[in-house]
């Protein structure tokens, strides 16, 4: 078993009446980027505060590479880096200035200071910058100051909350690029509302929705997991005295796979459409393809449907 | 060893942005032109060489000035939301408290240090006795202290820099006024109320007398203060 990362155990974090995170646990094994995903308001700032030390769960532990954040904070938190939603910096400090604060606090020897700071601000893109006060930065350098100041202690584990919110589609590719760089050899708990965030950068995706863990899966697995696939059909002109669209959705309800079917529209010229919903984990278009041509139906064309992750997302987080 | 870096580290963070920002030299140049008024008006007036306005009237502007200071000191922090960044990092709530305790400390020296040719000047025009001067500054300094760490714990009360220098100058104001509101007062309350007061043990040093209840009474003070202000941080991650 690979060594864990991070290990939430049964955690819960109330706020007067409020249940923020409502019996949360997973474990992220080393060198996992975990994407942490649910609607606004489902705890996943929460969750994170926890892991970094900000919150004390109400119940239940956050365990650091071994180490039980409540038991020893500090070595917990030397563990991490940490960047907080909307990426909080002091604006009034010059980028430099404010790096090297970093790495004077994370106990790096002045004389190795310059040094990880080259290498910190080559990786994240900021050398350009500085020399300006962070509070005159554009957003896109912003976030990469922020997460600069995350990998100067060079820690294990880098906790990322909503990283590219309020950027740019193309400020959002670049810090993408540089965390999926960050994630080749950190373990990264990144947490989003954007979808295809974790499909571009995540090797696995944690859904919490009401404080509750609602999914956990590969990105790939979850967009097929958990909803039935859906099939689309075309067939040709028939002759409507004998096959109407009645008996064709008859003939196709027939399939044991079969869960539903619905007309949809064709491509004119006599053309029928037709969507039809299955079940069960394995491919249905051979029992499909079967059937219509046992009943000698013109079929012109078969396509699985994707069912995209904002569907499950969806499904998932609405409790339907 | 570890605890003195990270304590100097975040105080010298703080102290220099306290000179990022135009307020410091506001702040220091207004403290300047009303410590010099009252230092002048009386030397003048009175014709003595003697800096006994100056000491008197100091620890008033304090009551302004100090919270002035602290004010943003956490308040800030908590509203930008860098105080939650501040506490992932691998520090002790203590080093932070103490680190910006110290920062603020560091900018009222560096301000009273830019009053010591008061002293010189008086000096100059007829013999001055140096036990009270000296004593003075001991005792601005300790006032200060004292004040600093229960503005810093007024700052950690709220995100608002207004609220927390509000509720600065009022704690300090309190401190100040105790033993002037003495004459209403049983006499036995009156003691208890006199010792309280930061104005009492402060004319006690100011004389150029060292007693040690007075400096333990400012440090007692600065301890309860910033321990309050711990909690207080604790509060918020609680």
């Amino acid at each position: 078993m690979p060594k864990l990362m991070v290990e939430a155990r049964d955690l819960y974090k109330s706020f007067g009446e409020t249940q923020a995170v409502d019996g949360v646990s997973f474990s992220v094994p080393i060198g996992q980027v975990v994407g942490f995903l649910g609607p606004n308001g489902a705890g996943k700032t929460s969750t994170l505060r926890m892991f970094a030390g900000y919150l004390e769960p109400t119940k239940g532990q956050a365990i650091i590479d071994g180490v039980a954040v409540s038991d020893d904070p500090l070595l917990a938190r030397e563990k991490i880096g940490y960047l907080p939603e909307n990426c909080p910096l002091y604006d009034d400090m010059m980028v430099v200035d404010f790096l090297r604060f970093v790495a004077e606090v994370r106990m790096i020897p002045p004389s190795q200071q310059d040094a990880r700071l080259r290498l910190v601000c080559d990786r994240c893109g900021i050398l350009s910058v500085l020399g300006k006060d962070i509070g005159q930065l554009s957003k896109g350098y912003r976030q990469r100051v922020g997460l600069a100041q995350a990998i100067v202690g060079d820690p294990d584990l880098l906790l990322l909350d909503e990283p590219t919110s309020g950027l740019d589609p193309n400020q959002i590719l670049e810090i993408r690029a540089l965390i999926k760089e960050l994630g080749k050899e950190k373990t990264i708990i990144l947490s989003t509302h954007i979808l295809p965030e974790v499909q571009a950068s995540c090797d696995r995706v944690i859904i919490i929705s009401d404080g509750k863990l609602v999914a956990d899966d590969t990105p790939d697995a979850l967009m097929t997991k958990g909803t039935a696939s859906r099939v689309s059909m075309l067939f040709g002109p028939m002759d409507s005295a004998t096959v109407d669209v009645h008996r064709i959705r008859e003939i196709l309800a027939d399939i044991p796979e079969t869960r539903s079917v619905s007309s949809r529209p064709g491509e004119g010229d006599g053309t029928l459409g037709f969507s039809v919903d299955v079940g069960g984990d394995g491919d249905a278009r051979s029992a499909l393809f079967q059937t219509v041509v046992q009943h000698g139906l013109p079929l012109l064309e078969m396509h699985r449907e994707q069912v995209s992750l904002e569907e499950t997302f969806r499904k998932l987080t609405q409790g339907d | 060893m570890i605890f003195v870096r990270r304590t100097l580290s975040i105080a010298k963070r703080e102290f220099q942005s306290y000179f990022n920002s135009p307020i410091a030299y506001i702040v220091i140049g207004v403290f300047l032109l009303l410590s010099g008024w009252f230092f002048f008006t009386p030397l003048f007036l009175a014709g003595r060489s003697t800096l006994r306005g100056f000491f008197s009237f100091t620890p008033v502007l304090f009551i302004m000035f100090i919270p002035a200071i602290t004010m943003r000191l956490l308040a800030e922090e908590v509203k930008t939301g860098t105080l939650e960044w501040l506490t992932s990092m691998p520090l002790r709530d203590l080093e932070v408290v103490l680190g910006k305790f110290l920062a603020a400390l560091g900018f009222i020296a560096v301000a009273l240090a830019i009053t010591i040719p008061y002293p010189i000047s008086v000096d100059m025009i007829g013999a001055l006795d140096w036990g009270p001067v000296i004593g003075g500054y001991l005792g601005l300094l300790l006032l200060a202290g004292a004040f600093l760490a229960v503005g810093l714990f007024a700052s950690s009360l709220t995100e608002n820099q207004i609220v927390a220098f509000i509720i600065g100058v009022t704690f300090c104001f309190t401190l100040y006024m105790v033993d002037k509101v003495l004459f209403f007062l049983p006499e036995q309350l009156g003691a208890i109320f006199q010792y309280l007061s930061v104005d009492y043990h402060f004319r006690n040093i100011a004389r150029g007398v060292i007693d040690t209840r007075d400096i333990i009474f400012y440090f007692g003070l600065m301890i309860v203060a910033l321990f309050l202000t711990m909690e207080s941080l604790k509060r918020r991650h609680a």
